[in-house]
């Protein structure tokens, strides 16, 4: 333990010291790639779907989406107006040490910044329950933080829209109810969704834990790359399986009716207790706006 | 997939249109539309329920579900596609009552969210969600008629031309997202 009050200005030997500026203009610049580029792999997955799409309203749909992303791109304007709610996952190494200010008042001023820069909307309020009239340049941001081995801090960064977020649930199962209620809470939650959620959709769902934690990993199930499968083989089964069933519900791109309902669906699971089955189910719009990087 | 209707609605929308068509049809507009959202349809609801005059008269009137992003130095408006239509659903009849004759939004709505669509022979255009750089580019002039307190929520007059929609909800009880859907879906 090395008493900092009297010893040398620099840091102890093993601790790397980030001025929280960096982690700042960072997130400001984030913010704006994440809302004028999608990333490339949903991007992929679109023109993917041109070809496998039969319904013609459809195909022409997934076209325009198409077309939409690369003049979005090319013009630098926000892909979608809704520039949703800056979720900031943050894997902390525990041999950081942060200093010039607050890691909190940091993320929120670079999404100020950022989204003052990019011009994109001030989609946030202050107070969800609207009892304050709080209007204007509202930026906190959902910030979640894991502390990992060693001295790297890897930023997820995702702007949530909220007509997919609105559709999201959660349900605590029993363990008699098994995989069968899974897989009918995903179908029933996407069909209750339909073409609210901006399909087609990414489905991110989190098995296990606790309440809290469920609905965690499911945001960072919807946020994972499409070309990314889950590690173990049956979980990574039961994600192709559940891709087939929800594209059989015949919703189709923007509820018009076809054959691709959702691009990827994305499972994380987690040890829950012996009495539980927890299961969120997070939808993300094919605008799931998301980029990564490391400090 | 059938042909495109082209359907002006500079000094409202007519009658006639509004009856030729049918769920699933692809339509163009090219006229005037007012955009409104939840913060502004509250407001407006409010005004038509107190009986005070409203900022613009919505007789013959499209309203679209849009709150837009800020326009950069040098364009007309920023990204702005539809928002969801549903959650303004309890603000519509009184809308209607007050001569709204057509909603563009996205987003399905059945039953009694629906029911006054066919009662006051409203049509509900859906507009492609998540296509806001390119509908940006099928408006040509905004102005702001009420409510700039509500930022990106104040009701505004847009000028759009050839803007693409589809019939969700027409003038003979079809309701596109409901049929849609039984068409292409497989049961096991």
């Amino acid at each position: 333990m090395v008493d900092r009050r009297d010893g040398p200005s620099g840091p102890p030997s093993g601790v790397r010291e980030i001025d929280v500026s960096v982690l700042r203009d960072t997130v400001a610049r984030l913010i704006v790639e994440a809302n004028f580029n999608i990333p490339a792999d949903i991007l992929q997955a679109l023109r993917d779907a041109v070809d496998r799409e039969e319904s013609p309203l459809g195909r022409r749909t997934l076209e325009q989406l198409v077309r939409n992303y690369e003049v979005a791109a090319a013009e630098r304007r926000p892909v979608c107006q809704d520039s949703g709610v800056a979720v900031v996952i943050l894997e902390i190494g525990q041999d950081v040490h942060w200093t010039g200010g607050s890691m909190q008042e940091a993320v929120y001023a670079g999404v100020r910044e950022g989204t003052r820069a990019g011009y994109l909307r001030w989609s946030v309020t202050g107070d969800p329950t609207r009892m304050l009239k709080i209007s204007g340049e509202e930026t906190p941001a959902v910030i979640h933080v894991d502390l990992v081995p060693g001295s790297d801090v890897r930023i997820l960064f995702a702007s949530k829209g909220f007509g997919a977020e609105n559709m999201s649930a959660l349900k605590m199962f029993v363990p008699a109810d098994g995989v069968p209620a899974i897989t009918q809470f995903v179908l029933d939650t996407v069909d209750r969704a339909g073409a609210n959620a901006c399909p087609p959709i990414i489905v991110g769902v989190g098995i296990g834990g606790t309440f809290e934690s469920a609905a965690l990993l499911a945001k960072k199930a919807v946020l994972r790359p499409l070309d990314v499968r889950n590690a173990r083989a049956d979980v990574r089964q039961l994600e192709v399986e559940l891709l087939e069933r929800v594209n059989e519900l015949g919703i189709g791109p923007q509820g018009f009716g076809g054959r691709v309902t959702a691009l990827g669906v994305n499972i994380e699971v987690y040890p829950t207790h012996i009495a539980g089955l927890p299961v969120a189910v997070n939808l993300g719009c094919h605008s799931t706006r998301r980029i990564s990087t490391t400090l | 997939m059938s042909n495109v209707f082209e359907l002006k609605c500079q000094n409202g929308i007519a009658q006639t249109d509004l009856d030729a068509l049918r769920a699933g049809d692809a339509v163009e507009l090219t006229g005037q539309v007012i955009s409104v959202r939840d913060a502004s349809a509250a407001r407006l609801v409010a005004a038509v329920r107190e009986g005070q005059p409203l900022p613009i008269s919505l007789e013959n009137q499209i309203l679209y579900a849009v709150g837009p992003s800020p326009p950069k130095p040098g364009q007309i408006i920023g990204s702005a596609g539809p928002t969801t239509t549903s959650r303004m659903a309890r603000f519509l009849p009184s809308l209607f009552t007050a001569g709204v004759r057509a909603i563009i939004g996205k987003g399905e709505l059945h039953g009694e969210e629906a029911a006054p669509f066919l009662s006051h022979g409203v049509v509900y255009f859906g507009a492609i969600g998540g296509l806001g750089a390119l509908l940006a580019k099928q408006i040509s002039s905004t102005r702001i008629v009420a409510y700039d307190d509500l930022g990106p929520e104040a009701l505004h007059a847009l000028q759009i031309f050839a803007f693409p929609v589809v019939v969700i909800i027409d003038r003979h009880g079809g309701n596109f997202h409901e049929t849609a859907r039984s068409k292409w879906r497989k049961t096991r």
